[in-house]
């Protein structure tokens, strides 16, 4: 069984700013894969690269086993793909807006109002099925453009794509997005996502990859990365400014109204103990402290942050 | 359940796309009837302002209804460009693409949206011009061919259109460079006979392609003798309309890549 998602040294430049260097990727069939990353960090490139939307300077990529250059129809027909910006016409009803789609899919005009009905009911819009989708909520249009990239028999679309599917959603919006992207997993289909929230991959995904300016930083499950960097953060309490300051950086979570410094630390008594040996020889500057397990948050500004960190 | 998935033949991905344009457009009412409502009131102002000032050797607004239906054409192919960039700007490309619907499809559903809208538009000339005084004294063969010809022009100029909106940045933009598809007429036999105007501008009004189109729809209309100009219309319509068809091709690559 080929992987779902397969990349080579792919690269991307606008012009003269390179937006992808080298990327690899391998996603299993059947999984959830979330690349995670800030603004700015090539998510989106990858998605459009992936889903034959942009063509890739160098190197290759295959989508369910085909070329997403070469067999660029196959890649077409095997995926689907939910934007930034939902892909509906506003003016048009939900409704119709599924049935353009079921046609342009190649399903009958009797198939496709069987389906778009289906879809109406399954993600929450049978009622607003008749109104111009410009009426609708910002959930409600996510639904429907997700909805829209289905109307395939759901064994027929090997990879969903969502670029940052909840970013501007609304709490409950985001928790119903995440149900509908659970089931798609249940149901077999290999979802494929971007996410700046680092809560999303933790919850959602088999395995995350941390990605910046271009690059892979780190890759594995959440549980992996976290352990990766350190298992555990130390929150220290410090005295004062000054104190705050001294230690600063040797963080990757900084608070300074509360002059708490985060350190990464493996969690056991034995480093803990030298690191706060190290950290406050005098036994004077650190107030309080507490142990955290690492969230994926400190993983994410360790792997990303410009200045190395020393632990 | 595999009621689906044959590849949608080349006819249902321009018939849906076109069936989405219509759908549009209709709830675009608005500015449908604006472009409707202009070209009538432009006919009325020169048959009842200027009509009477003009020496055409028929009553004027014999003279000038072919102009209008040309003007007609004009403001009603113009909102293609629009439409076709909005669509370039929206996400709603990236769902075609992704469901491998090519940018000919596209933009043929844009241009058939454009015919339809055009039609109506062309009989609402038609019936106003009716009402004051328009009789034409057209064989049926000769109101076919007229009709044939209007509809090979409003084709082309809307590609051309919906190649303008491609190539503009906004559809602000676009509406704006469709200028000259309303300005076209103005130059050209559509509203004054060519030898009232200055020596210089002669030879650009007798082969500027609408002018052919429009001593063809006048000839036609009247039943008089056209020679070889409805040839020369087609000419420059199946012109215009295999450059826009192969710019537009390009442009869609290059706006895609």
């Amino acid at each position: 069984m080929p992987p779902a998602v397969e990349t080579t040294g792919l690269r991307k430049a606008y012009g003269d700013l390179p937006v992808l260097e080298s990327l690899d990727l391998r996603v299993e069939e059947g999984t959830v894969f979330a690349l995670l990353g800030p603004n700015g960090a090539g998510k989106t490139t990858t998605v459009r690269i992936l889903a034959t939307l942009t063509r890739p300077d160098a190197g290759h990529a295959r989508v369910a086993g085909y070329d997403v250059v070469a067999e660029r129809s196959r890649v077409r027909r095997a995926i689907s793909l939910t934007g930034q910006f939902a892909a509906v016409d506003e003016m048009q009803t939900g409704a119709e807006n599924l049935r353009m789609t079921a046609r342009l899919s190649g399903l009958s005009r009797p198939a496709a109002g069987r389906r778009a009905a289906e879809l109406l009911e399954r993600f929450g819009l049978a009622d607003a099925g008749g109104r111009r989708v410009k009426t609708y909520s910002g959930g409600m249009r996510r639904r429907l453009d997700l909805a829209a990239g289905l109307v395939r028999d759901p064994g027929e679309t090997a990879v969903v794509f969502l670029d940052e599917p909840t970013t501007g959603l609304d709490p409950r919006s985001r928790q119903e997005l995440w149900e509908i992207v659970r089931d798609l997993s249940e149901g077999g289909t290999t979802v494929f996502l971007t996410t700046q929230y680092l809560e999303e991959a933790d919850r959602l995904a088999d395995r995350v990859a941390v990605m910046d300016a271009g690059r892979i930083l780190a890759e594995g499950t959440a549980q992996d990365l976290k352990s990766r960097v350190a298992g555990h953060r130390l929150d220290l309490v410090l005295r004062d400014r000054e104190s705050y300051l001294r230690l600063t950086g040797r963080a990757v979570h900084h608070s300074p109204e509360s002059l708490t410094l985060g350190i990464p630390t493996d969690g056991s008594a034995r480093e803990v103990r030298a690191l706060l040996d190290a950290l406050d020889p005098d036994r004077t500057d650190v107030v309080r402290f507490a142990l955290h397990t690492a969230t994926l948050d400190d993983v994410f500004l360790t792997l990303t942050a410009k200045e190395p960190t020393h632990v | 359940m595999s009621e689906t998935l044959a590849v949608p033949g080349a006819l249902t991905v321009t018939g849906t796309m076109a069936g989405r344009a219509i759908r549009l457009s209709r709830r675009n009412i608005d500015a449908v009837i604006t472009s409707m409502m202009l070209p009538v009131m432009l006919m009325l102002i020169f048959v009842y302002f200027f009509g009477g000032a003009i020496d055409t050797g028929t009553r004027y607004v014999t003279y000038v209804v072919p102009g209008v239906l040309l003007l007609c054409a004009g403001f009603g192919s113009a909102s293609t460009a629009v439409s076709v960039s909005e669509d370039m700007k929206g996400g709603i490309i990236d769902r075609f693409r992704t469901l491998d619907v090519g940018g000919t499809p596209i933009l043929a559903g844009h241009v058939g949206a454009s015919v339809a809208r055009n039609l109506l538009a062309t009989a609402l000339v038609f019936g106003v011009a009716f009402l004051i005084g328009f009789r034409p004294s057209a064989t049926v063969s000769g109101w076919l061919a007229a009709i044939g010809l209007l509809l090979a022009f409003i084709t082309a100029i809307s590609w051309l259109s919906a190649a303008v909106g491609l190539l503009a940045r906004s559809p602000e933009a676009a509406g704006g460079a469709t200028f000259f598809m309303m300005f076209l007429p103005y130059p050209s036999s559509a509203f004054v006979p060519i030898d009232t105007m200055p020596g210089w501008l002669h030879g650009f009004a007798r082969h500027q392609p609408v002018t052919p189109v429009i001593e063809s729809l006048r000839g036609l209309l009247l039943d008089q003798p056209v020679g070889a100009t409805p040839w020369i219309a087609l000419a420059w319509c199946a012109g215009i309309l295999a450059v826009a068809v192969a710019a537009s091709g390009g442009l869609f690559r290059l706006r895609t890549r």
